[in-house]
């Protein structure tokens, strides 16, 4: 037997803690016990499969033990009614139970941080060191979070159910927000990531992708997908070898996955027939426009700027607003790009790419001495260790 | 379950209210008397208070009870009533809050036990 690689275990505890989590909280009747069991199950796992093989049937193999650890603590608290109902444990549970699962996990009800720690640890089956690494904080404040949010459930009873028609809406949101945020903390870590790091990104795919399964008539979930896989799909032009950022006017554009990028274009076309646009299905059409372009020059500008100025409607945002001036540059020239930064200075004046994008533009214009200022802002401002390389290196030569 | 609605003023909304004529208030007034209406058969019981000025605090933490003027924190959202809803779960309670038609803020917090 080869031992199971990391991100095979992953992938596998992915798939199934999920489905166990989903089916067990019907029978134990109480969504923090029957997260307790999983984690529990979760853990076992992973001491036992990297020596023993992921085993033939895994979801088999955590109910067992889910089952006997249930069992372990009923016999200490003599619940006899939960007794009854654990004896009789299915083998499947309802097929789109965990999307009650990933809703429960998402309320408005309870903190960003705690929904985030909640949906990779009840949906995606991370553990709590897991999750901790990834985001670099100690692993005590990720447990504190989850203990946290679990009480606020049970206490403050929210439910564990599909939101109704008249909310589903401002949820789904929510939740696509969760996601989104899973997927950016992968994508550009804040702080310098160890090596051996749970990739994000892919519990974000897979989130994304068990969404747009659970939810085929919501075109949002379908955008999100499609944002999330059309950058995954570049991933490997966006960094050298010794780990600097490849800005995309330099990326190597044969690197990328273009059988996914097409994948994704048809998504997106699928969602758009459902006429129901949204920021994500846009965000999605407009990295399409760079995905499929053959190269820099050939990139629609014309279409990268219409489709922004749908998205500043639909979500207004300073933000984007600046990355609308960028797609203006090459549209319409740096002089109305950079008065279109001009009016971000208020909203975005600690924002480093503000300053870095301005540095940019003067320096086209042929000012030197204020794209040089400009560029230390942005440095004095950015965080990320790659960014910051990034961002001297662009100062050297303005 | 049982929870409480804890119906918060702030400043703005307070000045708001004083600034309406008469006709105008009476029907803001209508409006809760409404919600009330509509949701009579969750609502256990209810109470309004009168505004802040009238409050008196007593603190028991020093050696001897200290009693001063005023509510027990001086900020500028000001609780100004309760309800006592009985629902199914926490959804139900924030359908309830989101409909509340007059104050800015709703805290709604379980009952215990």
């Amino acid at each position: 037997m080869t031992p199971p690689t990391h991100d095979e275990l992953a992938r596998v505890v992915r798939d199934h803690a999920g489905r166990l989590a989903a089916a067990l909280i019907p029978l134990v009747g109480d969504f923090t016990d029957a997260e307790d069991l999983v984690a529990d199950a979760v853990e076992a796992a992973l001491t036992h499969w990297p020596a023993d093989g992921i085993p033939e049937r895994p979801d088999a193999w955590l109910y067992t033990v889910a089952r006997r650890r249930g069992l372990d603590r009923l016999r200490r608290e003599h619940r006899h009614r939960r007794r009854l109902a654990l004896v009789a444990w299915p083998a499947e549970p309802e097929p789109d139970a965990r999307l009650r699962l990933i809703f429960t996990c998402c309320h408005p009800a309870l903190p960003r941080a705690a929904q985030i720690a909640l949906t990779l640890r009840v949906v995606c089956g991370l553990t709590t060191t897991q999750i901790a690494r990834a985001f670099l904080v100690p692993e005590s404040t990720v447990g504190q979070r989850i203990t946290r949010a679990k009480r606020k459930i049970r206490d403050a009873g929210i439910p564990y159910r599909i939101p109704g028609p008249d909310e589903l809406g401002s949820r789904l949101t929510e939740v696509l927000a969760v996601i989104y945020l899973l997927f950016n903390e992968g994508y550009l870590p804040t702080g310098d990531q160890p090596a051996a790091a749970h990739d994000l990104t892919d519990d974000a795919e897979f989130l994304a992708a068990l969404l747009h399964q659970l939810m085929p008539a919501e075109p949002e979930p379908a955008g999100l997908l499609a944002l999330i896989r059309l950058h995954r799909a570049r991933a490997a032009a966006r960094f050298t070898g010794d780990h600097e950022i490849v800005r995309l006017q330099q990326q190597n554009r044969a690197l990328w996955d273009h059988t996914a990028i097409a994948d994704a274009g048809r998504l997106i076309a699928r969602a758009a027939a459902l006429r129901r646009p949204g920021p994500f299905q846009l965000q999605a059409a407009i990295v399409a426009c760079h995905a499929e372009a053959a190269s820099w020059e050939d990139t629609d500008w014309a279409q990268i700027v219409v489709l922004y100025d749908i998205l500043l409607h639909l979500a207004p945002s300073p933000v984007t607003r600046l990355h609308r001036a960028v797609a203006l540059r090459y549209l319409s020239g740096p002089a109305a790009a950079l008065a279109e930064t001009d009016a971000l200075a208020a909203d975005l004046e600690h924002y480093h790419l503000l300053h870095a994008t301005r540095a940019e533009l003067l320096r086209d214009l042929g000012d030197h001495d204020r794209a040089r200022l400009a560029g230390a802002r942005a440095l004095g401002l950015a965080t990320n260790p790659a960014e910051r390389r990034l961002l001297r290196r662009r100062l050297a030569w303005s | 379950m049982k929870y409480v609605l804890m119906f918060a003023d702030t400043e703005q909304f307070a000045a708001g209210l004083a600034a309406m004529d008469e006709p105008e208030r009476e029907r803001a007034y209508a409006r809760v008397q409404q919600w009330f209406g509509q949701n009579a058969d969750k609502i256990t019981h209810h109470v309004h208070l009168l505004p802040a000025d009238a409050a008196t605090t007593v603190r028991l933490d020093g050696a001897e009870p200290l009693i001063t003027d005023g509510p027990y924190v001086e900020g500028k959202e000001i609780v100004s009533g309760f309800a006592e809803i009985d629902v199914a779960d926490l959804d139900e309670a924030l359908r309830l809050a989101k409909s509340w038609p007059a104050c800015p803020i709703v805290e709604i917090r379980p009952v215990a036990g």
